[in-house]
């Protein structure tokens, strides 16, 4: 019996059993994926926004600077990715530079710290490849870029290493009460808890109501990206955002943790929460309207492109209630931009409404409050002799475009949340993200799944369930390779 | 101190090696980061390597090994299952394994042999769904080859580069079905041998001027949607779309030299070729380091890919042993009409011999055409018939050292003009 189950893996349920893990509590966190991150987490713009956004008074603006601040923090003691790059937004037109001036006075009485409007000029001598058409920008320095599905594994695993319990590949499909408590009935089994978080995303209406009323819904906003070679990784140094106009409220661009550069995203509701599907138009459309910022990007240069979706309710703020129809049970719901930015803040706010409802809380004196990731290639060489030294498989480069080594890759397979396919191994160290997009390293990965889970060579997944990579062998066979 | 280190054990790096160590150096390291020589060799068991070259058809695997048993018998050192991190500009080669850890090896003299890659699904943005079952046909091919294992049973094949078409004919030999094989251009980028071989014999669809405009499938691949596409703009015409239920995708869009080493050590690289600009010699734009094969340009066959490395590996020997020459004239090669690239970039007629072996690649389809090269005075210096030029084969002049230093000017032109009918 727990006292608490979070409902959801993504950044939101991550960050709240991160929280939740500081007290002597039995937390349990289900997620209906194979794994955690994978699905708006992953596919998103990967920004920590300054917060001059969403209009003063509402919870996403306090929130959405509360986060910010919180995630450089955990970024910083939990070892994720994480660059403070600043962020500008363009104007191109005298409604544009209003719109920049509105922004600006939101920002100031959200207490974004050191937001300024500057010139074009001024502008494009910071980011020399702007379009000449830019005749002013709002600057703000705090904006910052992450790696959103680290930010959420590492919070996530901090949890598990402090007491939390994941079940992941466990979809919730029946809420019932039973006595006092929540009886959860699962894809991997039944689970009690005293108290529910529902985090479930583009789902969290369908598992509020099922076992409650109907109090809001969700209406998915599917948005498609770029993300290009680390070739036009240094294209701008900040992220470059646009003032909304009667065509779309503008896309991005902007560097990545990981060297990259994002381009994207349009904004296109869509029936199925599910579906993040690209479309030629829309990436089209997203292509076209970055060129009004930066024209010179190379889009040859393309390595993948994603789609995400936005949960966004049928309200205008964040929901982050106790349901009204059901006691004990709270939602976050509704987590649209600036979700990824307000995270740790929701999280907070959460135990909060917890404790309002009678749960008692008591710190651990081992609270674990730091995590420590090896990447081979950012060590020095006396470094990188010393680990190999201690592993040789530190020695053993697989993914040779993003120089990961099979050290890093059966670690992450002995992390407190192991992965169980090759992207959740990519999510994890990054192998597979390069320009070859797995190409050469796939099938090395593969093999070393199989061999640390013991598992066969055909039962290794790509990413979620049903993406089986191989069928069976050869009419040779595998000759016991 | 070594006297060469040969980047990468594939076709290129071991006719390279065996080259140098026949002009007499004795100090040559080949670094491989695979686990055993021959490259992507070993995963082409067809038949077909060695026409020009050995004047016999052998598999890929036969191949590699009459190189690999010639090293055998030479003092060549090689590193296995070694990754090259770096180089820097005085040729320095930091490497790592799990037997030695990160070294730092130097050498007198480097060869760039480390191969190309194979253009992915992002690199053509392909839209829809991102199911498992959409492979590139190299990894397909490794999967099955080497490994032994099925990809997929329904198949879909987009680009006719030669792999594509290699992996049509394996696949339906190992009982898959492959619905078809889509181009997007009016013509194959493959060997003809390839197409008759691989798609005709086995009743293969080839869908010229299509492409895939969708895929399909919320786990695996479930459907492919192939579009013709409008000639000149290459955009999908609406109504046009074919829909194929398959569960996999293979992807033989074209390849790409591996060059983010090359870049690295600030070696100027030619954007026609994405390889490095290369001397007659092989040499590249730092002295003492020497690229050939698919790092430098893309080839059709292996037999080439040899010739060349050996020349690389006679130059590389040179050099390392201090033969290097003080430079007068050099000539720039020019891209003339239709021709997309030539190797070398450029010529030191002083250091050529007797006669200069041009590559390159037209951008279209020709029947009878001349080659045509012009110097620098835009003078015709000489002209080699073709019945036929394709983008997928590549073409090789040879030029007389001769008429190179009478050659007018500081370059040349490499130009196709078509024969009226």
């Amino acid at each position: 019996m727990y006292d608490i189950a979070i409902i959801g893996g993504g950044v939101v349920g991550c960050a709240a059993a991160y929280e939740l893990s500081r007290y002597k509590l039995r937390t349990l966190l289900l997620e209906a994926a194979n794994d955690i991150a994978d699905v708006t987490t992953k596919a998103n713009s990967a920004i920590i926004h300054a917060g001059y956004d969403p209009e003063p008074g509402t919870a996403m603006a306090r929130l959405n600077v509360e986060g910010a601040a919180l995630a450089e923090e955990i970024c910083k003691k939990l070892d994720v990715p994480y660059n403070k790059c600043g962020a500008f937004v363009l104007a191109f037109d005298e409604a544009d530079l209003a719109h920049v001036q509105k922004l600006y006075e939101q920002g100031v009485a959200n207490g974004v710290p050191g937001i300024a409007v500057i010139s074009g000029e001024e502008a494009k001598r910071m980011e020399p490849n702007l379009s000449d058409k830019v005749i002013g920008a709002l600057y703000a320095p705090s904006s910052a870029i992450i790696s959103p599905w680290e930010y959420a594994l590492a919070m996530a695993e901090t949890a598990v290493r402090n007491g939390v319990d994941i079940r992941t590949s466990s979809r919730v499909t029946a809420i019932k009460k039973v006595e006092n408590q929540f009886e959860i009935q699962t894809s991997s089994g039944n689970y009690r808890a005293k108290y529910i978080i529902n985090a479930a995303g583009v789902h969290s209406a369908e598992v509020h109501e099922l076992i409650g009323e109907k109090e809001f819904e969700i209406h998915p906003v599917r948005g498609q990206y770029f993300l290009l070679d680390k070739s036009e990784g240094s294209r701008v140094t900040r992220t470059i955002f646009q003032c909304p106009t009667a065509a779309g409220k503008g896309v991005l661009v902007s560097p990545t943790v990981h060297g990259n550069l994002i381009v994207g995203p349009d904004a296109e509701p869509v029936s199925d929460g599910d579906d993040v599907s690209t479309t030629a138009e829309g990436l089209e459309y997203v292509k076209l309207m970055s060129q009004k910022s930066v024209p010179s990007t190379s889009f040859r240069d393309n390595i993948r492109n994603f789609s995400g979706i936005r949960s966004q309710s049928d309200r205008s703020d964040f929901i982050i209630e106790e349901s009204h129809s059901v006691k004990n049970f709270f939602n976050l719901a509704g987590i649209k931009s600036p979700g990824l930015s307000a995270a740790p803040a929701i999280a907070k706010e959460a135990v909060k409404l917890l404790t309002g409802a009678g749960l008692e809380l008591t710190e651990k004196s081992s609270f674990i409050d730091e995590r420590k990731q090896i990447r081979f290639k950012e060590l020095t060489d006396d470094e990188k002799n010393r680990l190999i030294a201690k592993d040789p498989l530190y020695g053993r480069v697989i993914c040779r475009c993003e120089t990961i080594t099979e050290g890093e890759i059966v670690a992450a397979l002995r992390s407190p949340i192991p992965p169980c396919s090759v992207d959740g191994i990519k999510r994890r160290t990054g192998a597979g993200m390069g320009r070859c997009q797995g190409g050469f390293c796939g099938p090395r990965v593969l093999e070393i799944i199989a061999r640390e889970l013991g598992i066969p060579r055909t039962s290794v997944l790509k990413d979620k369930s049903g993406t089986y990579i191989l069928v069976g062998e050869t009419k040779g066979g595998t000759g016991n390779v | 101190m070594y006297d060469l280190i040969v980047i990468g054990g594939g076709p290129a790096g071991l006719a390279a090696a065996c080259e140098a160590y026949e002009q007499g150096l004795k100090n040559i390291l080949i670094i491989e980061r695979d686990r055993e020589l021959g490259g992507i060799l070993n995963q082409c068991i067809h038949n077909g390597f060695g026409l020009h070259y050995f004047k016999e058809e052998l598999t890929g695997p036969e191949y590699a090994g009459r190189f690999i048993k010639m090293l055998n018998d030479t003092s060549v050192e090689v590193k296995l299952d070694t990754m090259v991190l770096d180089i820097t500009k005085n040729r320095e080669v930091h490497a790592v394994n799990t037997s030695d850890g990160y070294q730092i090896l130097k050498t007198r003299s480097v060869i760039l042999a480390m191969g190309c890659r194979e253009r992915t699904r992002g690199a053509i943005s392909i839209p829809g769904d991102r199911p498992s079952g959409v492979f590139t046909a190299g990894a397909a091919q490794r999967y099955m080859n080497i490994e032994g294992y099925m990809v997929g049973r329904r198949v879909v094949i987009l680009g006719s580069g030669d792999i594509g078409l290699i992996m049509a004919r394996r696949m339906t030999l190992e009982g898959a079905e492959v619905l078809a094989c889509v181009e997007l251009n009016p013509y194959s980028s493959g060997l003809n041998r390839n197409i008759v071989q691989c798609l005709g014999d086995y009743n293969i669809p080839l869908y010229l001027s299509h492409t895939i405009t969708k895929i399909e499938g919320s786990g695996r691949v479930e459907r492919v949607v192939v579009s013709r596409v409008d000639d000149s703009t290459k955009k999908p015409i609406p109504g046009t779309e074919i829909s194929f239920d398959c569960d996999t995708v293979l992807l033989s869009v074209g390849l790409i030299p591996e060059n983010e080493l090359t870049k690295n050590a600030g070696i100027a690289i030619d954007p026609r070729t994405n390889g490095a600009i290369v001397y007659e010699n092989m040499e590249t734009s730092l002295p003492g380091v020497f690229a050939c094969g698919n790092v430098v340009h893309v080839h059709d066959l292996v037999d080439y890919v040899t010739e060349e490395s050996k020349r690389a590996g006679r130059a590389a020997a040179a050099f390392a042993k201090g033969l290097s020459q003080t430079d007068e004239k050099v000539l720039a090669m020019k891209t003339g009409n239709a021709v997309t690239y030539t190797v070398p970039q450029k010529l030191r007629p002083m250091r050529i011999e007797k006669l200069a072996d041009i590559f390159f690649r037209v951008n279209r389809v020709f029947g009878e055409a001349s080659i045509l090269v012009f110097d620098g005075d835009g003078k015709q210096i000489a002209k080699f018939k073709r019945d036929y030029l394709v983008p997928g084969e590549m073409e090789h002049i040879v030029l007389p050292r001769k008429l190179l230093d009478t050659a007018g000017g500081d370059s040349l032109t490499v130009s196709i003009e078509e024969v009226q009918a």
